[in-house]
């Protein structure tokens, strides 16, 4: 293999996103409509607090503009939480996995070796049939609720739809945060176009001039129908706890059959409105992405395996002075250690370009031009590197 | 004195593991790999098969696999119970606009430690003796739990299924 130079998880990452700020946001590749998004919000919240601000807040109460304010920045944040969070996306299978199941499927299939048209599964959920399709792609059966999105290449985890004024897909993770966000602007929008309409008529009553803010009255008249009736149909997907996915296709409608009903749905309006707001968050599965060339860690569990007391003979102990340790994973640790980093020194000597990846911090090994200092100092940084809040697997094991 | 004279023993030890770890490199080797696939049967909830897979039958007692598998359904279940909990972290953290989340950790990622803990343990006590290897299925997308198999290629001299993965690096 080529010398690489030091790449990130996200710069193999096999789907159509953009990554910034270190992998921390992700969008969509196409984000022109989003940055429009941004620009209507910013453009009418500063009309309405630059003329109609000043004015209200002296004929009526400072109130308004604080309450504008507040919705304002709701508005704000839940946009940029759903633009630039990881919608749910699923990792593609690795190599073993997708011939795993191929071979499964070649069996079921009678091995005739003739790919037939499309892959189902039939799976039984509570009580109802729903097939699982093979997506071609990222070579996994999708879970129930996922969908493919032809957009950002990638699978999605209860995938709703993709929203083109967010820039990014509407998935399992950031869900809670567009609903957030189309109920807060929509309040924001009746809120402006409120307040803007009594300014008029306030001004024609004191002044007997209709004051000029034609502009910012027809921006939230279209807006106000269009996200309030959104609003409206989000809160009946959350509900009866469907996508719109779902919704589009009649997937759970009666229509299909009398028997045709939504397992997923817990009952009742409450609980489903609380299990899509306030379920727990699942993590970023992006963020345990990595290749694994060469698996460090399955050597050095071997190595457990052959240091156990009743492991093969070939592998030599080290004399000690005293009798042999008893294996404990203490004992096993400490050797670890210094096995992890002996290993790094053999494989920099012997192969001369390698690039290894090992679960947790992306460790680099450069060629064998580098001195210890830098293997060294490489191996500090990865160790003390703050993690974004999630850590797993220790860096050795 | 003693000191650098246990200095050298420790690095002539260390240089014998060194050739060990160069002979395991070429006589470990990773001849297959199961897949213990999701149970849908209770919706999207994340729940894994506790079907014992052929391949294992010699290898592992049955009895010790569907415990690991059952343990890894009840953290899971823990980490996506819908209930007091999790509605009052959802509504502090609505509250707060989600900024909480830089400070404290989501209840899921303190259940995801404790299930890398509890698979590491695993590995060491059971799986690893057995030359089996358990892979966190969160490195999968929580799609598949992935029990590697390793051989040791020296005294069985069964040849391995799949060269792309074996212990050894390209060159």
């Amino acid at each position: 293999c080529k010398r690489t130079p030091k790449k990130r998880k996200w710069e193999s990452f096999p789907g159509r996103n953009k990554f910034y700020c270190n992998g921390r946001i992700m969008m969509a590749k196409q984000t022109g409509v989003f940055y429009l998004t941004l620009v209507l919000i910013l453009a009418t919240c500063g009309l309405f607090f630059t003329f109609d601000c000043p004015f209200l807040a002296l004929q009526l109460t400072p109130v308004i503009p604080v309450i504008g304010g507040v919705l304002f920045l709701f508005v704000l944040g839940t946009l940029l939480r759903t633009s630039f969070s990881d919608p749910g996306v699923l990792p593609r299978a690795t190599p073993d996995e997708a011939a795993d199941l191929e071979r499964q499927i070649d069996v079921a299939n009678g091995g005739t070796g003739y790919r037939p048209p499309p892959r189902t599964k039939e799976v039984e959920i509570n009580g109802q049939t729903v097939k699982l399709k093979y997506c071609f792609t990222c070579k996994i059966f999708r879970p129930p609720r996922a969908s493919h999105c032809s957009l950002c290449d990638n699978c999605v985890e209860r995938f709703d739809h993709h929203c083109p004024w967010v820039g990014n897909c509407v998935g399992r993770r950031n869900y809670r945060f567009f609903y957030m966000f189309i109920l807060s602007l929509s309040f924001l929008t009746i809120f402006i176009f409120a307040f803007v309409i009594t300014h008029i008529i306030l001004r024609k009553y004191l002044r007997g001039v209709f004051p000029d803010l034609r502009s910012g009255v027809v921006v939230c008249f279209f807006s106000v129908w269009s996200i309030v009736g959104l609003s409206g149909f989000h809160t009946y997907l959350i509900s009866s706890n469907q996508t719109t996915n779902e919704d589009i296709k009649g997937s759970w409608s009666s229509k299909r059959g009398k028997d045709n009903y939504n397992p997923y749905s817990y009952g009742n309006i409450f609980t489903n409105c609380c299990a899509a707001l306030c379920g727990p968050l699942p993590p970023r599965y992006s963020l345990y992405l990595h290749t694994h060339r060469c698996s460090l860690r399955h050597l050095l569990y071997f190595f457990i395996h052959h240091n156990h007391p009743s492991g093969p003979a070939w592998v030599q102990q080290p004399e000690r002075n005293a009798s042999p340790q008893p294996w404990t994973p203490e004992t096993t640790r400490k050797e670890l250690c210094f096995e992890m980093f002996y290993l790094f020194v053999y494989l920099v000597g012997t192969s001369r370009r390698t690039h290894c990846h090992s679960s947790g911090p992306i460790v680099h090994v450069f060629s064998g031009r580098n001195t210890w200092r830098k293997l060294r100092r490489t191996c500090k940084l990865h160790t003390e590197r703050p993690r974004p809040r999630i850590e797993h697997a220790t860096f050795l094991l | 004195m003693s000191k650098t004279g246990s200095c050298s023993k420790r690095l002539s030890d260390r240089s014998r593991l060194f050739h060990n770890l160069q002979e395991l490199r070429h006589s470990a080797s990773l001849a297959n790999k199961v897949f213990v696939q999701r149970d849908y049967s209770e919706g999207t909830t994340c729940k894994f098969q506790t079907k014992f897979p052929t391949e294992l039958e010699t290898r592992i007692e049955r009895s010790l696999f569907e415990d690991t598998v059952k343990t890894l359904n009840n953290y899971y279940a823990e980490a996506e119970k819908i209930g007091g909990q999790s509605y009052l972290e959802g509504c502090l953290a609505c509250a707060t606009a989600y900024l909480i989340f830089l400070c404290m950790e989501t209840r899921y990622e303190k259940v995801l430690k404790k299930i890398a803990k509890y698979i590491q343990e695993q590995n060491e006590k059971i799986y690893a003796p057995r030359g089996l290897l358990i892979t966190d299925p969160i490195e999968r997308g929580m799609r598949v739990i992935e029990i590697s198999i390793y051989e040791d290629r020296g005294s069985s001299g069964s040849s391995s299924s799949s060269s792309s993965v074996s212990g050894s690096t390209t060159r």
